[in-house]
């Protein structure tokens, strides 16, 4: 037996996570029986340890960085911090950078950008790679992510020459490290919509 | 008082079985359709790994060089996973489409409904005023009638074991209608024989109940102390079942050769086993372990499916207690379920236990209409197995630096590997072929 979350979602609270994020407002629902589903604590966020117990997402060699991109960074009187606990806001937010883009809406509200738009999807990758959020990718940090994704299977050394190659052809300014701007321009020929985009159902 | 012990079988047995036979096909005409909800995201069929990353027009020999956009397709089977993936959802009761009037299965309905609400409550009336008392009267006359006989029965010499059986039976036939399972049985030609192993799929251990009514078997099991273990030395006198203690449990040779030494004795009733070690909720069948497997006798498959409309009889062990959980079921409509008998099987030239093992889940998996998983039920406590994490790194590097094994080569390296992994407390185990076929899984 046991109850189930305690807490059912408003119609106030899901008007507003479908003007932010996009989503219809049976999807919502939806994903938030997910969220709950998840949410071993039942008190209304997620904690690292919940998405670890998926396996197929500990079994993913970038699960770590993926997880990451769900909690927000806060700042706190010139501290930065991240915090441990993402509620379903947050959990949206970060889900609606996967929703397909759709012709209908880039003509919606062009006064803020919607966060499934191809900077959006592309600002996500971005982060994944950036690991200590300067805005800039730099050789270390792709060295580390380029080890995540390989495992123990590539030398240093091959593991090295690869990330010099990928930084050499991606710095434009000679800084040895790739800025979001020079991101984009490795990346403008690949088809980001269709790589970084979930079918969600309605 | 007396009326009422009088009274409870009739009820139970036969009138509340003649409603809900007569109801099923007038509420719900279409039977046991699948009743999940909808899937929320569309996956199409995965592209491979190299797939994707290489791009279609590949020949596969041709190295491909990092491109910052491989982080795509890590990037989004995560968030895949994160929304929806085939673990999780199976350790816990699976939702309605429709409201079956009962709390505890009330997720998203919140409909305020006058005319809902009512029969809501006439329902409550029915099952907590009418049924469970029945049902409970039932049980614990059963029960103790059960346990006396039995006892009685262990007191005479050998030649007792047709009454034994009997007695069982009768002990088990009372258990079903004390819970109000209605149960169709379908090809009892091949109900099981003895000198054999009748494997399961496990939702509830109400399954014990539900196939032992039907012929007798010997469990298999750990011994318990208190009550439970009274019970247990109390079945053993009367009927051979294998109760092992907690050290011996952990000796997987000591385990086989009890098994085995069991099955060639052909006047012994079949081994029942669940090879998936824990409760799953009946919309898929996990991976079984291979122990039962290896023996090489005769194997028969039975698989067994709730109707969830009635009552879910998964039981979740992280939720409630089995008394809790007894209780629940008896609060319940009815227990609706249908077993399939199998064809028996046998394990083939060139066969290891571990594709055995798949060949028999995947037949009870088609015939029960459940979904096959390669997953292991031990993720339900236990974290998944690194080795399944450094299997797709060492896929990436392949696709990077290129494939250099020959084709041969490569199968002769696979036949060698056929290492035992250590045991691990805190990490589920599983042995090379299964984390090939996983990986297979993941990238075809």
């Amino acid at each position: 037996m046991g109850s189930r979350a305690s807490r059912l979602l408003r119609e106030e609270e899901i008007e507003e996570i479908k003007k932010e994020t996009g989503f219809s407002h049976s999807q919502i629902t939806r994903l938030y029986s997910r969220f709950t589903s998840l949410d071993k604590g039942e008190n209304g966020t997620l904690s690292r340890e919940d998405f670890q117990r998926i396996p197929e997402l500990a079994i993913n060699p970038l699960g770590d960085r993926i997880i990451n991109a769900f909690f927000p960074e806060g700042y706190f009187v010139l501290v930065i911090f991240r915090e441990d606990q993402v509620n379903f806001r947050g959990f949206m937010r970060t889900l609606a950078h996967f929703r397909p883009i759709e012709d209908n809406e880039k003509n919606k509200n062009p006064a803020t950008e919607p966060l499934n738009s191809r900077t959006n999807k592309l600002l996500f990758a971005f982060r994944l790679y950036d690991l200590d959020r300067d805005d800039k990718i730099s050789r270390d940090e792709l060295l580390q992510v380029l080890r995540m994704m390989v495992g123990v299977n590539i030398s240093d050394e091959q593991l090295g020459s690869i990330a010099d190659r990928t930084i050499q052809e991606a710095d434009t300014n000679g800084d040895s490290c790739i800025s979001f701007n020079e991101f984009i321009k490795v990346l403008e020929k690949v088809d980001v919509e269709q790589k970084m985009s979930i079918r969600f159902l309605h | 008082g007396v009326f009422i012990v009088i009274a409870s079988p009739l009820v139970l047995c036969g009138v509340v079985p003649l409603a809900v036979r007569s109801l099923v096909p007038v509420l719900f005409p279409c039977g046991f359709c699948h009743l999940f909800l909808d899937c929320i995201i569309a996956k199409e069929s995965p592209a491979s790994l190299q797939q994707e990353i290489r791009g279609s027009a590949s020949c596969l020999c041709s190295d491909h060089e990092f491109d910052m956009a491989d982080i795509f397709y890590f990037c989004r089977r995560g968030v895949e996973s994160i929304v929806d993936d085939e673990v999780t959802k199976r350790f816990s009761a699976q939702e309605l489409e429709s409201w079956n009037l009962l709390t505890r299965s009330n997720y998203n309905f919140h409909h305020i409904n006058m005319r809902l609400t009512l029969l809501w409550g006439l329902g409550l009336l029915t099952r907590y005023g009418i049924l469970l008392p029945l049902r409970v009267t039932l049980a614990v006359t059963g029960i103790s009638l059960f346990l006396f006989l039995t006892t009685l029965v262990g007191f005479l010499p050998n030649a007792a074991s047709y009454l034994s059986e009997k007695v069982h039976m009768m002990g088990y036939r009372m258990c079903v209608s004390s819970l109000t399972a209605i149960i169709t049985y379908h090809n009892r030609e091949n109900k099981p024989k003895n000198g054999g192993i009748c494997v399961a799929n496990h939702t509830t251990p109400i399954d014990v109940i539900i196939l032992a009514s039907d012929r007798c078997y010997s469990l298999v099991g750990q011994m318990h102390r208190g009550l439970l273990g009274m019970i247990q030395r109390g079945m053993v006198k009367s009927s051979p079942h294998i109760w092992f203690d907690r050290s011996e449990v952990k000796d997987r040779h000591l385990v086989a050769k009890r098994l085995s030494d069991h099955v060639a004795d052909k006047t012994k009733q079949p081994i029942l086993i669940f090879p998936e070690g824990t409760c799953i909720n009946n919309t898929s069948v996990m991976m079984f372990k291979k122990g039962s497997f290896e023996i090489g006798c005769t194997i028969y498959p039975v698989a067994i499916k709730y109707d969830p409309r009635f009552g879910d009889a998964f039981w979740n062990s992280s939720k409630c207690g089995l008394v809790w959980y007894l209780l629940s079921m008896m609060s319940s409509w009815a227990i609706v379920c249908s077993v399939w008998y199998l064809p028996p099987m046998n394990r083939e030239e060139g066969e290891d236990a571990v594709q055995f093992a798949n060949r028999v889940k995947a037949a009870i998996a088609a015939r029960g209409g459940l979904v096959d998983l390669i997953w292991d039920g031990g993720l339900k406590r236990a974290k998944v197995n690194n080795a399944f994490k450094e299997g797709l790194q060492k896929l990436y590097s392949k696709v990077l630096v290129g494939d250099h094994e020959d084709q041969s080569e490569r199968m002769e390296t696979q036949k060698k590997k056929k290492i035992q992994p250590q045991d691990n407390e805190d990490t589920v185990n599983v042995c090379y072929h299964c984390r090939v076929l996983l990986l297979k899984e993941h990238f075809t």
